[in-house]
């Protein structure tokens, strides 16, 4: 089955998504709560592609033999550059002092698009640090809610550790516990959960900016050949 | 204590209000205000740092962890002093045990770095063209570029130890601003081969070039000796860190004190005991906190800390071509040398003293190598002090059980100046704007006191050559009478 993409043609497997297929080609389509690991759940959009005029998730959307998608074009391209600066305004992303800056992916798309400015007012959000955990402490200011924790601990872990509270705009992850603290749940440092995140919420207890600047994971390559961050 | 200090307040009624803002040429943001009467009798003069730093609240409830990285944000002229201070407070917080000795080296050259950056840019490219053209030159030939085109040998040394200073501090922290270096127990990374052997090749031009502005600022000294010698000068109290032996120290050491005539205050004190040295007024007109020592009380108290501090109270520096310049420094000026302008002396020495530093430090290999401290029980509270270009920088932070800052206080260089800057601009104003017809460059007289001092106003960097200059003369009920104004060509203007 193949399948065209920016006038690139691909080969696709039975079953493939557009961004599976793209995936195992080499082709990038930004992408920021998508892992191999896991079903894919299209919360973040960034990997939206057109296609006969539609715009699809391309990690839900199956490949269909001969279809034509559009990826690099300047609408989609606007369209995840207004996605990503909505990301950084509901949060609370400060990159000079965070500690995954340099391997952040949600940073490292922002490099990509050109992003320059928030375009949108911030939210300043009040969002506590959850540091009852021995090992491990959650800066939910840099949650942007794709829920890979969730379905890694859900799925991976078989914990359950995290789950979504709230609905809309208030909507949240949260450690699953009566009083919604991680140190009141079966987590460990060594989950998966701890490793998928693609943005620094996971912080490891008493450790910090062990990876020097220039050998971070985007630091001499973008984001599209460096890969992600949780692969 | 002064004569100037009856110059710190004054009934307003009937007097004229001169405000120089911001001071140009000083790293950061400042403004002077001048209270004058009809016959330009000066009867109040204060100096107001207007710095809103917010960072003792921005960092509560950060993971420990990330102090180094976050409070080094203050400032972009001296980031590294505050990186270095909170990476030694979170080895107390993070239980981490003597750092081994290489890895400290490496700490050590990252701040070492920077005196000598910080210092080539504030006297060569800042302080200098006051020296060298005078301070009643031309305000729009009173800047570097100037110096660039009349004194280009003395412009070069200064834009080359600027580099190489930042040059150190990027090999260690992997950004000549803001990098990443200390962690809990040591550093993230060691300091390449080849980047070690390119900074030693530079080490002998380098240390050419800092004897040099050395011999400049002597020649311009020389030129009007009495005069320099008086300028802004009021004896104060010093205070800055030596080693136990009291070597000149900027990384670690105790607190030593001494009175205007060199008496010792105290001696020998450890980090944590800053808290029972040292007292923080606070005045109802200025942001700023007044530090002052405490066994000598508010009034007689308040001290200078920074390069003439450091070498009038330590013994020695401990390398050869400093210590031989500190002590011809010190038989012209005196053992206890207190000339404002002599600050600009210490602080070429001390370029020199940090140019022969980096080249012992960089002279061991196992720096390419560094191991990480055997990590203990977190602690509660830690104070950590070092020797920031500006003068003695405290951090003090506490923390809860579970790894998050709940306290911070920090007294910044220029905190432990404030009096002594204010000191040093009334007599400034006393002795030669007094009775006089307030010109710009006779209010380039204050300004060139306080660029002495070298003082961190800066909570932002500003870029050289476009930062105006706007002077207003009001009466005594606040309405503007006249206003010149500089603006970002260097051209001035009436407003």
């Amino acid at each position: 089955m193949r399948f065209v993409i920016d006038g690139m043609t691909i080969e696709a497997q039975a079953g493939d998504t557009i961004l599976t297929a793209c995936r195992r080609a080499g082709y990038y389509i930004p992408h920021l709560c998508f892992h191999g690991d896991l079903p894919a759940q299209g919360n973040c959009r960034l990997c939206l592609v057109e296609s006969k005029g539609r715009l699809l998730p391309s990690c839900l959307t199956k490949v269909t033999d001969g279809m034509e998608v559009a990826s690099a074009t300047e609408q989609l391209h606007t369209l995840r550059l207004r996605l990503t600066q909505m990301l950084f305004v509901e949060g609370n992303h400060i990159c000079p002092s965070c500690e995954a800056s340099g391997n952040c992916m949600l940073q490292a798309l922002g490099y990509r698009l050109g992003l320059l400015d928030n375009h949108y007012p911030q939210f300043f959000p009040r969002r506590p640090l959850d540091a009852s955990h021995p090992q491990m402490i959650l800066d939910f200011n840099r949650c942007i809610q794709c829920q890979l924790c969730v379905r890694a601990s859900d799925q991976l872990d078989q914990k359950h550790a995290f789950v979504v509270a709230g609905r809309g705009g208030e909507a949240h992850i949260t450690a699953s516990s009566s009083n919604g603290q991680l140190g009141s749940t079966s987590f460990a440092a060594t989950d998966h959960a701890a490793g998928i995140c693609p943005v620094g919420v996971f912080l490891g207890k008493g450790v910090g900016y062990v990876t020097p600047i220039g050998e971070r994971r985007y630091d001499r390559a973008d984001i599209a050949q460096a890969g992600d961050r949780n692969a | 204590m002064t004569e100037g200090s009856s110059l710190e307040t004054a009934e307003r009624g009937g007097l004229r209000r001169v405000v120089i803002d911001p001071v140009t040429r000083v790293e950061g943001h400042g403004k002077v205000t001048i209270l004058v009467d009809e016959a330009n009798r000066i009867h109040q003069v204060r100096l107001h740092i207007v710095e809103f730093r917010g960072f003792e609240r921005f960092v509560e409830g950060r993971p420990y962890t990330e102090l180094p990285v976050l409070v080094q944000r203050l400032c972009g002229i001296c980031p590294v002093s505050h990186h270095v201070a909170a990476g030694k407070a979170v080895d107390i917080l993070g239980g981490a045990g003597p750092l081994p000795p290489e890895t400290e080296a490496i700490r050590r050259l990252m701040h070492i770095g920077q005196i000598l950056q910080s210092h080539a840019t504030h006297f060569f490219h800042l302080a200098s063209p006051d020296l060298l053209f005078g301070m009643d030159a031309a305000a729009q030939e009173r800047d570097f570029f100037h110096v660039m085109d009349r004194r280009r040998e003395v412009a070069r040394d200064g834009i080359a130890l600027r580099r190489f200073g930042q040059a150190v501090i990027a090999a260690v922290s992997g950004k000549r601003i803001h990098g990443t270096c200390a962690i809990p127990g040591g550093v993230n990374r060691g300091i390449a081969a080849q980047e070690r052997q390119c900074l030693l090749a530079a080490i002998p031009e380098m240390l050419e070039r800092a004897q040099e502005g050395i011999e400049v600022f002597r020649t311009c000294y020389a030129a009007d000796l009495q005069r320099n010698r008086a300028f802004g000068t009021v004896p104060g109290n010093v205070l800055s860190l030596v080693q136990g032996d009291g070597t000149l120290e900027f990384y670690d050491g105790v607190l030593r004190a001494r009175a205007p005539d060199g008496a010792m205050v105290f001696d020998g004190q450890p980090a944590a005991a800053y808290r029972q040295r040292i007292t923080e007024a606070v005045k109802p007109w200025s942001y700023m906190k007044f530090p002052f020592l405490h066994e000598l009380g508010q009034e007689q108290g308040w001290y200078r800390v920074g390069p003439l501090a450091r070498l009038v109270n330590c013994e020695r520096l401990g390398t050869p071509l400093a210590d031989a310049q500190r002590c011809a420094f010190l038989e012209q000026e005196g053992r206890f040398v207190q000339s404002l302008l002599a600050t600009h002396w210490a602080r070429l020495i001390e370029v020199l003293h940090a140019t022969e530093l980096i080249g012992d430090l960089l002279d061991d290999e196992a720096i390419e190598q560094p191991r990480q401290a055997e990590m203990g029980p977190w602690r509660q509270d830690a104070v950590s002090i070092v020797e920031a270009p500006r003068g003695t920088l405290i951090h003090q932070y506490g923390m809860n059980s579970d790894g998050l800052i709940n306290a911070a206080n920090l007294i910044v260089s220029t905190t432990n100046n404030n009096q002594a800057m204010n000191e040093a601009i009334r007599r400034v104003a006393q002795d030669e704007l007094d009775g006089h017809v307030l010109t710009e460059p006779l209010l380039n007289h204050v300004e060139t006191a306080i660029r002495a001092y070298d003082p961190c106003l800066s909570c932002a960097t500003h870029a050289l050559g476009q930062m105006p200059l706007i002077i207003t003369l009001q009466d005594g009920a606040g309405h503007t009478l006249d206003a010149i104004m500089r603006d970002h060509d260097g051209q001035i203007v009436h407003a």
